[in-house]
């Protein structure tokens, strides 16, 4: 309670949490739509979402020591991770789609300690981070702090997204992968190669991860067992916004971010992640009963 | 006949099994004129980094010691050997593997694996089979309230890591003419058993000085961002921000204060020698204060390895990484064992129990002494302050190369 006292008494508190909340739900929004991407398009839960946002992040690390600046890192990761994206739809993926939703979370959760184990074994399980050296912005006389880096990953996000959706809408390829989660089959009497299409979707959304991994890389640290919160994060946020709906993941990232910063706060660190899950809970019950007046008005 | 062939099998099985049994307690502690030491240490899995660094000072200690002729016991030289299994940092391997070290591979005597966890895991083990088991890596209080006889550690435990941060901050504002009552302290831990025994510790240090807490968040073990807190502790503004969250405790504090601007005169942590914070994170890193069992540049000696610092450049020149305290306080386990052999004049465990527990030697780690729990209390912690991008020692004040800096500057 006296946490909640503070935030009264201290206004700039409040706007601290709002703009940290929203800095780093932009992060979370990244590899979230990568997530929402592929679960559209080919009907499964990548469970190693979290670990595609740590190699990412490594990536642009190793990038950082050879002396490249970690914001050039930024795309060099994307590219680097959108051929690992393909490489592991070529070896793993392509035998899951169409399959039964959970064999696909059962090997993806196999890849995602594979790789969590892999990188452990090459990287070690120091904890590293690729300085950028931006300063932070000072507002109401120091009250209210931003880091530098964290306004550029924010922009860096919103810039990804919005080349997403431009590529999604204006590409050939982009039209041929929405077409494809619209209806697979239909797709492919029409001569789309859906295999192609599904091996570019999963190298996209690894791009994608890579960029939000590197851009985490430069704002906090990286370590081999960062993925987790990353994946957890990322399906809370699809279940909320649901399928094919960049605006709606951007909204829940940035919601869950702000409501975690103000968790973290009010409850203390240790009830941040509950409060999160909590609230998963709730809005899943209420998303029930809202959806089951709708089927009664139906029938 | 098909029914008979299952019980050949089974018959076959069972003269199998009795035979490794046999063959496991014959091939024993002593083999020929080397005896078996046995140890699980993290090689993969998360405490991979510093299950390294322990294997890395047990392998340094056995070297040094066999180099050195080996140890005496009843009038003829015996080499040392360390048997190891890979726990892949998971306490229930551990405890599996140690049964595995004691009934199969009949080793007697068994070092200690790395983190508190693993070593609550094993000390059951190691006590159930009345086997000795010397330790350097496990430092929760816990592990030495349970009675256990045969579990000795050559470190101080965690309570210890950050009690003396409080210490010296009654003692700088006793000097700047402040009454220590009126310090304020914020401290945030990761929710492990060796964090929560670092809090116990200040908790009871702050008490003693009559200060207060004002800020005690508990951070989740997959913390990537401190914000939320460093939110907190700016807004509260406390004397003192306390932080132990292993390597990424370490590593975000130092980062998002300086981020966040958050001023505060005493800054500690644990782990950030491992975690580099002065090699990596620059002059953002500049005074913060940090806890540490052992350090190159004290004054300690010994008969194996000369001074700290001769064992450090030894341990540089054989692993090509400085030497962290991970690797002293192992090889210190392993020299505990050396002296207790020679002063048992056997490998009878009980004896050696008895030898290890009368331990009262001198090491380059430090002192060695166990009270009656098994835990050392002759050897004090050491407080760094990160000073020009270098560790200064500021605490205990016996070693100290220099005066704490006080307040701690904050970079721009």
């Amino acid at each position: 309670m006296d946490n909640l006292r503070l935030l009264f008494a201290a206004p700039p508190l409040s706007l601290q949490l709002l703009l940290d909340g929203i800095l780093i739900g932009a992060i979370f929004a990244l590899a979230a739509y990568g997530m929402a991407l592929v679960w559209g398009v080919m009907g499964l839960i990548n469970v190693a979402q979290g670990e595609l946002v740590m190699l990412g992040g490594y990536a642009a690390y190793f990038l950082y020591r050879a002396g490249i600046h970690p914001l050039l890192g930024v795309p060099v990761a994307a590219v680097l991770l959108f051929f690992l994206g393909w490489a592991l739809y070529r070896s793993v993926i392509f035998r899951v789609v169409d399959k039964d939703l959970f064999i696909s979370i059962l090997a993806t959760y196999g890849l995602s300690i594979l790789l969590q184990q892999l990188a452990n074994g090459l990287f070690g399980a120091n904890v590293r981070t690729a300085e950028s050296g931006f300063g932070t912005l000072v507002l109401l006389g120091g009250e209210v702090t931003i880091a530098e880096i964290k306004l550029i990953s924010f922009g860096a996000a919103l810039l990804t997204g919005a080349a997403l959706l431009v590529f999604l809408r204006r590409s050939r390829m982009g039209q041929a992968i929405r077409a494809t989660a619209q209806n697979a089959r239909a797709a492919r009497v029409m001569g789309i190669d859906t295999d192609r299409v599904y091996a570019w979707t999963f190298g996209i959304n690894a791009a994608i991860c890579g960029a939000s991994g590197a851009l985490v890389a430069m704002t906090w640290i990286v370590h081999p067992y960062l993925g987790l919160p990353y994946t957890v994060r990322s399906f809370m946020i699809v279940i909320l916004a649901g399928l094919g709906n960049v605006l709606g993941v951007l909204a829940a990232a940035l919601g869950l971010g702000v409501a975690e910063n103000f968790a973290g706060f009010i409850l203390g660190a240790e009830y941040q992640a509950a409060f999160i899950f909590g609230l998963l809970v709730v809005i899943l019950v209420w998303r029930r009963f809202s959806l089951a007046r709708q089927r009664r008005y139906l029938t | 006949m098909p029914k008979s062939i299952p019980k050949a099998r089974l018959l076959a099985t069972g003269a199998c099994a009795l035979l490794l049994i046999a063959a496991g307690s014959a091939a024993a502690k002593v083999e020929g004129d080397t005896v078996v030491l046995g140890a699980a240490v993290s090689l993969t899995g998360k405490y991979s980094v510093n299950g390294k660094n322990t294997k890395d000072g047990y392998d340094l200690a056995v070297k040094r010691i066999n180099e050195m002729g080996g140890v005496k016991v009843g009038g003829k030289a015996y080499k040392l050997k360390v048997l190891y299994y890979d726990d892949e940092s998971t306490p229930a391997r551990g405890a599996q593997l140690a049964e595995r070290l004691i009934n199969q591979d009949g080793v007697k005597f068994v070092l200690g694996a790395y983190s508190s966890g693993l070593t609550k895991a094993i000390a059951p083990v190691t006590e159930k089979y009345k086997i000795p088991h010397v330790e350097g890596n496990g430092a929760a209080r816990e592990l030495f309230t349970e009675g256990y006889k045969y579990l000795f550690a050559v470190l101080s435990t965690s309570d210890y890591y950050l009690r003396d941060a409080v210490n010296l901050a009654a003692e700088v504002a006793k000097e700047k003419g402040r009454d220590p009552k009126t310090l304020k302290i914020a401290m945030a831990f990761e929710n492990d058993p060796f964090s929560l025994d670092v809090r116990q510790g200040i908790v009871e240090a702050a008490q003693k000085h009559g200060m207060k807490i004002i800020v005690d968040d508990k951070l989740p073990p997959e913390i990537n961002d401190m914000a939320a807190t460093l939110t907190k502790v700016k807004a509260v503004k406390p004397d003192l921000l306390l932080v132990s969250g292993h390597e990424k405790g370490a590593t975000l504090v130092v980062k998002q204060t300086a981020e966040m601007r958050v001023d505060v005169p005493i800054v500690g942590t644990t782990h950030c020698d491992s975690a580099k914070i002065a090699e990596t994170l620059g002059k953002i890193a500049e005074g913060v204060l940090c806890a540490s069992q052992w350090d190159r540049k004290l004054s300690y000696k010994d008969k194996w390895f000369g001074s700290a610092d001769d064992y450090a450049k030894l341990f540089e020149k054989e692993f090509n990484y400085p030497a962290p305290y991970q690797a002293a306080e192992s090889t210190a386990s392993v020299l505990v064992f050396a002296d207790a052999f020679a002063r048992a004049g056997s490998f009878e465990t009980e004896k050696v129990r008895d030898a290890i527990s009368a331990t009262d030697m001198m090491t380059f780690y430090g002192p060695i002494k166990f009270d009656e729990t098994g835990k050392n209390t002759a050897k004090p912690m050491v407080l760094y302050q990160v000073l020009g991008g270098d560790y200064k020692v500021v605490a205990p004040t016996k070693w100290a190369e220099t005066k704490l800096v006080f307040p701690r500057k904050m970079p721009q």
